[in-house]
């Protein structure tokens, strides 16, 4: 069985794909993603994934070339804040003056 | 030499020569997981072993690595079953195990030690042991599984079983013998044990290995 393995690399961080180990079962595949993915005390909590857990999508259609769906070139801090002015809702924001 | 350096000069040396005879496996174990994982349970053994080395030199006046690699052949005080040369998958696992389920007996008794330097590093090393024996237990899980895995660890533990209960001082004997019975579902033979102080010719030529590029370098280089 093939296991995706995530890691932690400090507490409260997201879960980043480590990579994959194979094993007979989920015993050995915990007990080699621990010598893996932990023994160097780089991770604080791992994920193992069965591989055919993982639902995978790779079709992302764009017939139309819909660019400004795009956000690229787009300054979208200054627009949000005046936006935020307008709607007297700045200083809830966060990172705003209220904080 | 005090009983209580001598003691943890046999307990370091188990661990060192244990770690090293690992290590054979470092590149060509049977697939890539179990040559990460058992590389590293070698590693964790040597680690082991320098702790106990350093409560060791304190005493003696000495230092760990002088402990580790100066003394001569014969000085050495660990069992025979971590001196054996065995480059066999079965058989490595099977004295793994052995090894790990005599150690956990061992480490109970030094955990319950007045001396609390010796108590306070067995707690140490029981953590990270326990990893150790949950990789060997899977094994032994997986082996008694099939007809060929029963036989072929049943073979390799009968033929290391003398050498397994020589880890162990005499009144810790019986202990091992329930352990590994019960584990297996059958009874061990009645040997003799092969006990600590004999030296298998293995010691000597994997002593010249471990020691030689500290015999290369000139006497107080520094790593």
């Amino acid at each position: 069985m093939i296991f995706e393995v995530f890691r932690q690399e400090r507490k409260g961080q997201p879960f980043q794909h480590a990579g994959s180990v194979t094993a007979p079962d989920e015993t050995f595949a915990e007990i080699y993603a621990r010598e893996q993915y932990g023994r160097r005390q780089e991770s604080v909590a791992l994920w193992l994934v069965p591989r055919e857990a993982v639902s995978r999508i790779t079709e992302f259609p764009d017939e139309f070339e819909m660019k400004y769906r795009r956000v690229d070139g787009y300054s979208i801090k200054a627009r949000l804040r005046e936006a935020r002015e307008r709607a007297g809702t700045l200083e809830m924001a966060p990172g705003g003056e209220g904080e | 030499m005090s009983e209580r350096t001598d003691r943890l000069l046999a307990i370091a040396d188990d661990e060192l020569f244990l770690g090293w005879r690992n290590s054979e496996w470092t590149g060509i174990a049977p697939f890539l997981e179990e040559d990460v994982a058992f590389s590293s349970i070698a590693q964790n053994e040597i680690g082991h072993a320098r702790a106990l080395y350093e409560l060791a030199a304190a005493e003696l006046g000495t230092t760990a690595d002088e402990l580790a690699f100066d003394r001569r052949p014969d000085e050495y005080r660990c069992a025979p079953l971590v001196q054996l040369r065995r480059l066999e998958w079965a058989r490595t696992i099977a004295r793994h195990w052995l090894y790990e389920t005599a150690d956990e007996i061992r480490l109970e008794t030094l955990k319950a030690s007045d001396d609390a330097e010796i108590a306070g590093v067995a707690a140490k090393m029981d953590r990270e042991e326990a990893y150790h024996r949950m990789h060997a237990e899977m094994w032994i899980d997986r082996l008694l599984s099939t007809e060929e895995g029963r036989t072929r660890l049943n073979e390799a533990v009968d033929e290391l079983w003398p050498y397994a209960l020589g880890v162990l001082d005499d009144e810790l004997r019986p202990e091992l013998r329930h352990r590994a019975e019960e584990r297996l579902g059958r009874e061990l033979a009645d040997v003799e044990p092969v006990s600590r102080g004999v030296h298998e010719a293995e010691l000597a030529e994997l002593l010249k290995e471990m020691t030689m590029v500290r015999r290369s370098a000139p006497p107080g280089a520094q790593w």
